[in-house]
C-alpha cells in the first residue's frame, strides 16, 4: 500500500509545488504575454492529465492488489474504450497545439515598423550594431574582421559607413517600439537570451538569424548566452537597458559610426607624454610600476585595455567600491583627462614605453598554478600575452603583487561588480575558480614564470594552440 | 478472444528437432570470453555498459558537487565541468542505455522469447560485442590524453566542438568521434542480427502477433537504430575530416582565438540536422525497449493480459515511424528558418497520441488485475509515474511557442532526465529483478530490492521535478556557475544544494543494488524455472539458467499469445505459450467463455 500512498503524496505535492514554488516565470517585459499564456494552458492541461492518470493508478493499486483469493479479469481488448480514449487524447493535443501555432504565427511575422539591431556574438562577449541614417546595414563577413574593423564590415559597401557601432556588451532599446534582433556570430554558436523578453535565438557564424519583440517596460535587463560556447559560456553576459525614446535617440547619437572610427587616427604619443607626467609620481618614470605607491606597471598593456580602464575609472565603473582603496585614488586622475583625444594620446604614449623585467615578490607552487591557469589561458593566451579580441589584457611581465591584489578584488566582488564594467564581471565569475589565497599565489607564480624571458614562454606547454 | 487458444491447431504438430549444428564452446575462454552464445554476450554487454555507466554516474556527482556547493573541489574548473557534462551525457545515452537495452536485453531475450536456439549469426554477434568494447575503450582513452576529453556537450555542435575555447579539441574530440564511429559499426553487426533473428528464427507457431511486447519493442528500436545511426555516422566522419583534414563541411568562415581561421563556407546547422535526425529516434531507441519490457512486467505481475495488445504493437510501430519526422523540435531556437516550427510542432504533438495510448493501456492493464507488488512491479509503477510526468513536460517543449523561453534551461534538463534517463533506468532495474532468476537460477534479495526501489524512485523525483521550475525562471543549463544575475533568485542556490544532496543519496543507493547482484548470485533464494509464473518461452526452458541452445533437444511450439493470464475456466492463472489447448487444465465446473 505504501506505493499507493507515495503516488498520492507525490502527485499532490507536485501540484502544490506548482502553486507554492518561489521559482516562476520572470516578470514579463515584452509583448510576448501570449507565450506565457500558452505555458499556463500547458500547465493546466498536463496537470489535469497527470493527476487523473495517477489517481487511476492509485485506485487500481488499492482495489486490485493480490490478496490471495481474487483473480484478474480477462479482457484482451475493448475497441470502444480504446477509440474513445484515442479521440479524447487527440482533442486534448489539438487544444494544446492550436494556441501554440497561433502564437508562432505572430512570432515569425515581424511588424513592418520594427527597427533593426544587429547582435554580434563572440567568445565571450556581445556587441551591437545599428543601421544608421540610411536604415540599412553594410554587408559584413567574418573574414574581414581585424582590430580596425571589429565588425568585419565590407569597405566596398556604402551602407556600412553610417552604421552605428556599439562595441561593448551593453545596448539601449526604446520602450514600446518593436525591434527585430538580427543575430550573427564571429566564431561559435551563441544564443542571445533576456529572460523577461521570452524570445531568444541562436547566433550562427556565416549566417543570420532573427527574432523580434517589443519591450514594454523600462529598466535594465541582463542578457546571458543560452547556447554552449566554450569554457566561459557561463560568464558571457550583457545588458539591455530599455529607456524612453528620447534617451535612446540621445544615446544612439553619441555612439560612433563605422566611418567615424575609420577616420579617427591613432593617438599622438608626443602629445600623450605631457599627460603622462601626472602618472609618473606613482607609476614610475617609465610606467614600470612601483609597489611602494601601490601603482602597477603600465608598460606593456595594450591601448584597448588602458582606454577601457581609464573610462571605467572616470565613470566610476571601477574604483568606486569602498574596499578598493587604491582604485579610489586613481579616479581623480582619470577624471582629469576630459577630452577623449587626450586619452587616445596618453594610451598611445604608454604603448611606446619599454617593457623591462619585473622583480618577483611572491612565491607559489608553479605546477599547481599551471593547472589553474588553464581557465585563464582561453582568454589571456597560453603565453599570458593577452588577446585583444577577448578583451583580455597582458598578464605575463606584470607586477605579481598587483595581480594578486586584483584577483582578490575580483573574487570578492570589489572590482568588476559594477553593472557598467562588463568584462570585469566576467573576471568575477572566473576568479571563483581560485578557491583560496594559495590558489591565487600559485597561479600568479605560474604567470610570473611565463614572463621570464621570451624563451620560457615558448617552452611552456601549450594546451590550446597547435 | 477466448477462441485464441485453438489457433495453434492449424500448425504442424511438434516435429523432433534434434540438436542443431551449434558451435558448442570448449573450455572457459570459449564459454565466457570469445563466446558466441547470445546469453553470454548479453551479460558481457550488460557488465560493460554498467561499468562505463558508473563512470558517468561519478561524473554527474562531480557536476552536482559544483552546482550545489560551488568551488568546494579545486579540480573542477569551467573546462573540466564541461568535460563532465559531455561525457556524462554521451556515455549515458549511447554507451549505457542503447547498449544495455539492445545489446544486453536484446541478446538475452530475443532468442529465448522467440523460441530460437541463438541469434541468426552467432559469430557476428560476438564480433559486435568486441567492437562495442573497443569503442568504450577508445572513449575512456579520452580521459588520459593531453587536454582531456572533449567538453563540447554531448551534442558536439560545431564549430565549437573543434574550435579553441572548448576543452579537448586536440585529442579528446578525435577520440570521441572515432569511438562513436566504432560503436556504430559494432551496433550495426548486432542490430542486423536482432532483426534477422526476429524475422527468421521464430519457432513454429510464433507469429508476429504472438510475440511478447518486449521483443516488439526491441525489434522496432533496432530497426530504427539501423536507420538513424547512419546519419550520426556520416556527421561524425565529416566532423573528423573538418578537424583532421581541414575540410569545411560544418565550419564557416569564422574567427579562431580572435583571429582569422582556415575554414570557409561550411554549415553548422547541417550538423545539427544530421545529429538530431539520429538524436530524436535515439530517444525512442531507448524508450521502445523500455515500453516493451514494462508491458511484460506489468502483465506478469498483475496476472492480467496486457490490455489492447494489437493497439500496443501498432503504437510501437507508429511511434517508431513518426520519430523520424520530428527531429527539428530540438532546433526551434537554432536559427533555422522559423517556419519549420509549424511543421515540427505538429508532428511532435501527434506522436503524443500513440504514446498516450500506451500509457492508458498500461494503467488499464492494472485495472481489475490481481496485482502482486513484487520488486519488478514496483519499478514498473515507478516507471509509469515518472514517464507520465516526463512525457507531459515534453508537450511543453514540443510546442514550438512554449519551447522558446524554456529551451536551454533546466526545464529541458528536468524533462529529458525524467523521460529518457530515470524512466528507462527504472525499467532496467525492474527487468533485472525480473530476469535475474532466469539468468542465475536465484532470486535477488527482496528487502534490499525494495529499499533500492524506494530510494531511487523518490530520490530521482526530488532531483528532477524541481528542476523544471528553476528552468521556468530562466536558469540556463550547462553553466559552471551562476554568479550574480538580475533574474535568477538567490533561493536557486539553496535548491541546487538540496538537489545535490538527493543526487548523492540516490547514487549511493545504487551500491545496494550492486551488492544485491553480487550477494544473491551465490546466496540468493533458489528460483526454480518459473518463479513469477510467467507465460513467455524463456521461462519454459528445460534448464535454469538455460544452456547453450536454450531449449534442449526440442524447440517449443507456440499455441497462444503471450498474455494468457487468468483465463476464465482454467485452473492455473497462467497458460505458458507452449501449452497445447488439450493440455490446459480446466476447472471442472466452470463454463467456457465469459469474457466475450
Amino acid at each position: 500500500m505504501a506505493i499507493a500512498i507515495a503516488l498520492i503524496v507525490l502527485a499532490g505535492g507536485s501540484v502544490l509545488f506548482y502553486f507554492l514554488s518561489p521559482w516562476q516565470l520572470t516578470p514579463l517585459a515584452s509583448n510576448w504575454g501570449a507565450i506565457d499564456q500558452t505555458i499556463v494552458i500547458s500547465f493546466w492541461v498536463t496537470g489535469a492529465v497527470f493527476v487523473a492518470v495517477t489517481l487511476f493508478m492509485v485506485v487500481a493499486l488499492i482495489r486490485f492488489r493480490d490478496r490471495g483469493q481474487g483473480r484478474a479479469y480477462y479482457e484482451p481488448e475493448n475497441k470502444r474504450l480504446e477509440l474513445w480514449l484515442t479521440g479524447i487524447t487527440t482533442v486534448g493535443i489539438a487544444a494544446l497545439l492550436a494556441p501554440g501555432l497561433f502564437v508562432w504565427g505572430a512570432f515569425v511575422s515581424v511588424p513592418d515598423d520594427a527597427h533593426e539591431v544587429e547582435v554580434v556574438g563572440q567568445q565571450w562577449h556581445w556587441s551591437f550594431r545599428f543601421p544608421g541614417e540610411d536604415g540599412e546595414f553594410g554587408a559584413a563577413r567574418n573574414g574581414l574582421v581585424d582590430t580596425d574593423n571589429p565588425y568585419g564590415i565590407d569597405p566596398e559597401d556604402p551602407h556600412g559607413e553610417d552604421d552605428v557601432l556599439v562595441n561593448e556588451p551593453r545596448v539601449l532599446l526604446p520602450v514600446d517600439r518593436p525591434v527585430k534582433m538580427l543575430l550573427r556570430s564571429k566564431d561559435v554558436l551563441h544564443n542571445f537570451k533576456v529572460a523577461p523578453f521570452r524570445a531568444k535565438m541562436d547566433a550562427i557564424p556565416g549566417q543570420r538569424s532573427y527574432f523580434w519583440f517589443t519591450p514594454t517596460r523600462t529598466g535594465e535587463f541582463e542578457a546571458v548566452c543560452a547556447e554552449l560556447c566554450g569554457i566561459a559560456h557561463f560568464a558571457m553576459r550583457g545588458r539591455v537597458e530599455v529607456v524612453e525614446a528620447e534617451r535612446f535617440e540621445a544615446w544612439l547619437a553619441e555612439q560612433p559610426t563605422h566611418g567615424e572610427l575609420a577616420e579617427r587616427g591613432p593617438g599622438d604619443p608626443e602629445a600623450g607624454q605631457q599627460h603622462f607626467a601626472a602618472c609618473v609620481a606613482c607609476h614610475g618614470p617609465q610606467g614600470g610600476g612601483q609597489q611602494a605607491t601601490n601603482a602597477p606597471r603600465l608598460a606593456g598593456l595594450d591601448a584597448d585595455y588602458l582606454r577601457r580602464q581609464l573610462r571605467n575609472f572616470r565613470t566610476g565603473a571601477r574604483g568606486e567600491h569602498e574596499a578598493d582603496r587604491f582604485g579610489q585614488q586613481m579616479r581623480p586622475f582619470a577624471q582629469s583627462l576630459e577630452d577623449p583625444a587626450a586619452i587616445e594620446d596618453l594610451v598611445a604614449h604608454i604603448e611606446t614605453l619599454p617593457v623591462e623585467p619585473t622583480r618577483s615578490t611572491i612565491t607559489g607552487d608553479e605546477r599547481r598554478g599551471e593547472v589553474l591557469y588553464r581557465s585563464c589561458a582561453s582568454c589571456h593566451g597560453a603565453d599570458g600575452q593577452g588577446r585583444q579580441a577577448f578583451k583580455a589584457p597582458r598578464l605575463a611581465g606584470m607586477d605579481d603583487w598587483y595581480l594578486v591584489r586584483q584577483l582578490h578584488n575580483f573574487r570578492e566582488g570589489v572590482r568588476g561588480r559594477h553593472p557598467r564594467d562588463a568584462y570585469g564581471s566576467q573576471m568575477v565569475d572566473m576568479a571563483q575558480v581560485l578557491v583560496d589565497d594559495t590558489a591565487i599565489r600559485d597561479v600568479v607564480a605560474y604567470i610570473g614564470s611565463l614572463a621570464e624571458g621570451g624563451a620560457s614562454a615558448a617552452n611552456a606547454p601549450d594546451d590550446t594552440e597547435e | 478472444m477466448a477462441e485464441r487458444e485453438y489457433d495453434a491447431s492449424r500448425y504442424a504438430p511438434p516435429a523432433e528437432v534434434g540438436e542443431m549444428e551449434l558451435p558448442h564452446p570448449k573450455g572457459f575462454i570459449g564459454k565466457y570470453v570469445w563466446s558466441q552464445d547470445a546469453k553470454v554476450i548479453a551479460v558481457q554487454y550488460g557488465l560493460t555498459a554498467t561499468a562505463i555507466g558508473l563512470v558517468a554516474l561519478v561524473l554527474s556527482l562531480l557536476m552536482r558537487l559544483q552546482l550545489g556547493f560551488p568551488n568546494s573541489l579545486s579540480i573542477i574548473d569551467p573546462g573540466s565541468y564541461l568535460q563532465y557534462v559531455t561525457m556524462h551525457g554521451m556515455i549515458m545515452v549511447v554507451y549505457l542505455l542503447t547498449a544495455i537495452f539492445l545489446g544486453g536485453f536484446g541478446n538475452y531475450l530475443i532468442p529465448l522469447m522467440c523460441g530460437a536456439r541463438d541469434m541468426a549469426f552467432p559469430y557476428l554477434n560476438m564480433l559486435s560485442y568486441w567492437v562495442y568494447l573497443a569503442s568504450v575503450l577508445i572513449l575512456v582513452a579520452g580521459f588520459f590524453v593531453a587536454g582531456g576529453n572533449t567538453g563540447a556537450g554531448w551534442t558536439l555542435y560545431p564549430p565549437q566542438a573543434i574550435s579553441p575555447g572548448t576543452p579537448g579539441i586536440d585529442a579528446g574530440i578525435v577520440l570521441m568521434l572515432v569511438s562513436l564511429a566504432v560503436f556504430i559499426v559494432g551496433f550495426t553487426m548486432g542490430g542486423l542480427n536482432y532483426v534477422v533473428t526476429v524475422l527468421q528464427a521464430r519457432t513454429r507457431g510464433m507469429t508476429l502477433m504472438r510475440l511478447p511486447l518486449t521483443v516488439w519493442g526491441i525489434f522496432m528500436a533496432t530497426v530504427m537504430a539501423l536507420l538513424a545511426f547512419p546519419a550520426l555516422f556520416v556527421a561524425v566522419l565529416m566532423m573528423l575530416m573538418d578537424r583532421l583534414l581541414g575540410t569545411s563541411f560544418f565550419m564557416p568562415e569564422m574567427l579562431s582565438t580572435g583571429e582569422g581561421g582556415d575554414h570557409q563556407g561550411g554549415s553548422p546547422l547541417l550538423f545539427q540536422h544530421l545529429f538530431w535526425f539520429f538524436g530524436h529516434p535515439e530517444v525512442y531507441i531507448v524508450a521502445l525497449p523500455a515500453f516493451g519490457i514494462v508491458s511484460d512486467l506489468i502483465a506478469t505481475h498483475a496476472r492480467k493480459n496486457i490490455f489492447g495488445y494489437r493497439m500496443m504493437v501498432w503504437a510501437i510501430i507508429i511511434i517508431g515511424s513518426l520519430s523520424f519526422v520530428v527531429w527539428a523540435h530540438h532546433m526551434y531556437v537554432s536559427g533555422m528558418s522559423p517556419y519549420f516550427g509549424f511543421l515540427f510542432a505538429t508532428t511532435t504533438l501527434i506522436i503524443a497520441v500513440p504514446t498516450a495510448i500506451k500509457v492508458y493501456n498500461w494503467v488499464l492493464t492494472l485495472w481489475r488485475g490481481n496485482i502482486r507488488l513484487t520488486v519488478p512491479m514496483l519499478f514498473s509503477i515507478g516507471f509509469l509515474f515518472t514517464f507520465v510526468n516526463g512525457g507531459l513536460s515534453g508537450l511543453f517543449l514540443g510546442n514550438v511557442t512554449v519551447d522558446v523561453p524554456l529551451s536551454d534551461t533546466y526545464f529541458v534538463v528536468g524533462h529529458f532526465h525524467m523521460v529518457m534517463a530515470v524512466a528507462p533506468i527504472l525499467v532496467i532495474f525492474g527487468a533485472i529483478y525480473h530476469w535475474y532468476p532466469k539468468m542465475t537460477g536465484r532470486l535477488l534479495n527482496d528487502t534490499l530490492g525494495k529499499l533500492h526501489f524506494w530510494i531511487t524512485f523518490l530520490g530521482t523525483y526530488a532531483i528532477y521535478y524541481p528542476m523544471h521550475f528553476i528552468g521556468l525562471e530562466g536558469v540556463p543549463r550547462r553553466y559552471y556557475a551562476y554568479g550574480e544575475t538580475t533574474f535568477i533568485s538567490d533561493s536557486v542556490q539553496a535548491l541546487n544544494a538540496g538537489i545535490s544532496v538527493a543526487a548523492f543519496i540516490v547514487a549511493f543507493a545504487q551500491l545496494l543494488f550492486l551488492f544485491n547482484l553480487a550477494w544473491s548470485y551465490s546466496r540468493g533464494r533458489e528460483a526454480g524455472p518459473n518463479p513469477w509464473q510467467a507465460t513467455t518461452l524463456e521461462w519454459q526452458t528445460p534448464h535454469t539458467p538455460p544452456r547453450h541452445g536454450n531449449f534442449g533437444d526440442e524447440l517449443p511450439v507456440v499455441y497462444r499469445w503471450p498474455y494468457d493470464y487468468s483465463v476464465p475456466g482454467v485452473k492455473q492463472d497462467f497458460i505458458p505459450q507452449n501449452v497445447p489447448p488439450q493440455a490446459v487444465e480446466r476447472e471442472p465446473d466452470a463454463g467456457r467463455g465469459g469474457t466475450a
